[in-house]
């Protein structure tokens, strides 16, 4: 019997965030737009800036880079429009890059468990070891709204 | 034989809104939510002053006979800069008048996109959803959003608290008016 060695290529997007490259499953892209107009309207969601419109559709933009870099981008090329995944459906988030995006194929080492929660896995390009990113634990939704809310209460219940 | 019936076009839904604007930002509200549009100043001799613990929105109160509506101040809901109201749309069904810079205009919406599910605090309370106008996007304001259950609760207790120490010290009530 033989073993198979064969590598589990998978398409990845490569973004860059400031000086930092990192990646995102192809699958979970949708288009790669010019920045247009942010509607801002006010809400109390960290991260989101507002909405973008985008072929009829409103669009949310959420800026990770002060969760991925620690400061915040002051310039931005394009948006990345990526899926993100709730419960029940799919929805489109815009996240705001600062350089060209490539489009490449490699194999994801897997994440551990001491890894931060926005990292899906690992590749290794050009030389570098870049972090694929986990949209849904990066940008907003109600199952972290929960959590955070669990999280203000747990001191309370102590004392 | 039988043609088959030409398909109907259902005519779009449409809704007619107001657009209005606190501090400055531009919000939309459904006209059939609104009862009553009145100038800030008219209403300023027939509301009494009302303090919640914690609820600097809401500063003072209407009493249209056994009702009290709480007038709600829009850009201190919202987190917006303070901002004197200039009018103040009463709500239907609701105990709220929401104090505003002014109206826009009224129009209509054709479609109601629903609150992108980023958005996952407070404001899925406040809003309906999102609608694109003229190439701009506007939040759709939810009549009941302004005044939470809880908040209610403590602005009667607060009011039952005025209406006791007014009537202990009728004096004192008698010098404020």
């Amino acid at each position: 019997m033989t073993v198979s060695t064969e590598l589990e290529l998978q398409s990845f997007v490569l973004l860059r965030l400031g000086e930092r490259r990192f990646a995102i499953s192809a699958k979970e892209i949708a288009e790669l737009v010019a920045p247009s107009r942010v509607f801002r309207f006010p809400h109390r969601t960290p991260k989101l800036e507002g909405v973008i419109l985008r072929r009829g559709r409103i669009v949310p933009v959420c800026d990770v880079s002060e969760m991925l870099l620690g400061k915040r981008l002051t310039s931005r090329r394009f948006y990345l429009i990526v899926v993100r995944n709730y419960e029940a459906h799919k929805e489109w988030v815009a996240i705001p890059v600062t350089g060209e995006c490539e489009l490449i194929n490699a194999e994801m080492t897997a994440a551990v468990e001491s890894d931060a929660p926005h990292v899906a896995g690992w590749l290794s390009h050009d030389g570098d070891v870049i972090e694929v990113l986990n949209i849904d634990t990066l940008t907003p939704g109600p199952e972290r709204a929960l959590a955070e809310a669990a999280g203000r209460q747990r001191p309370e219940a102590q004392s | 034989m039988r043609l088959a019936a030409p398909a109907k076009t259902t005519p779009a839904r449409t809704e007619q809104i107001v657009l209005f604007r606190v501090s400055g930002q531009l919000f939309a509200i459904s006209s059939a939510s609104v009862q009553e549009v009145r100038s800030a100043d008219s209403m300023s001799g027939a509301a009494t002053e009302i303090s919640a613990p914690g609820l600097r929105k809401v500063r003072h109160v209407l009493r249209r006979g056994d009702r009290s509506l709480f007038i709600v101040n829009g850009a201190m809901h919202f987190g917006l800069h303070a901002a004197e109201g200039a009018q103040l749309f009463v709500l239907r069904q609701t105990r709220t008048a929401l104090l505003i810079d002014g109206i826009e205009k009224m129009t209509t919406m054709s479609r109601l996109q629903a609150l992108p599910l980023s958005f996952c605090h407070e404001e899925r309370q406040w809003y309906r959803g999102l609608t694109a106008l003229d190439q701009t996007v506007v939040p759709v304001v939810h009549p009941e959003g302004f005044l939470s259950p809880e908040e209610l609760a403590l602005l009667d207790a607060a009011l039952l608290q005025a209406d006791k120490l007014a009537s202990e010290d009728p004096e004192g009530t008698s010098c404020a008016q």
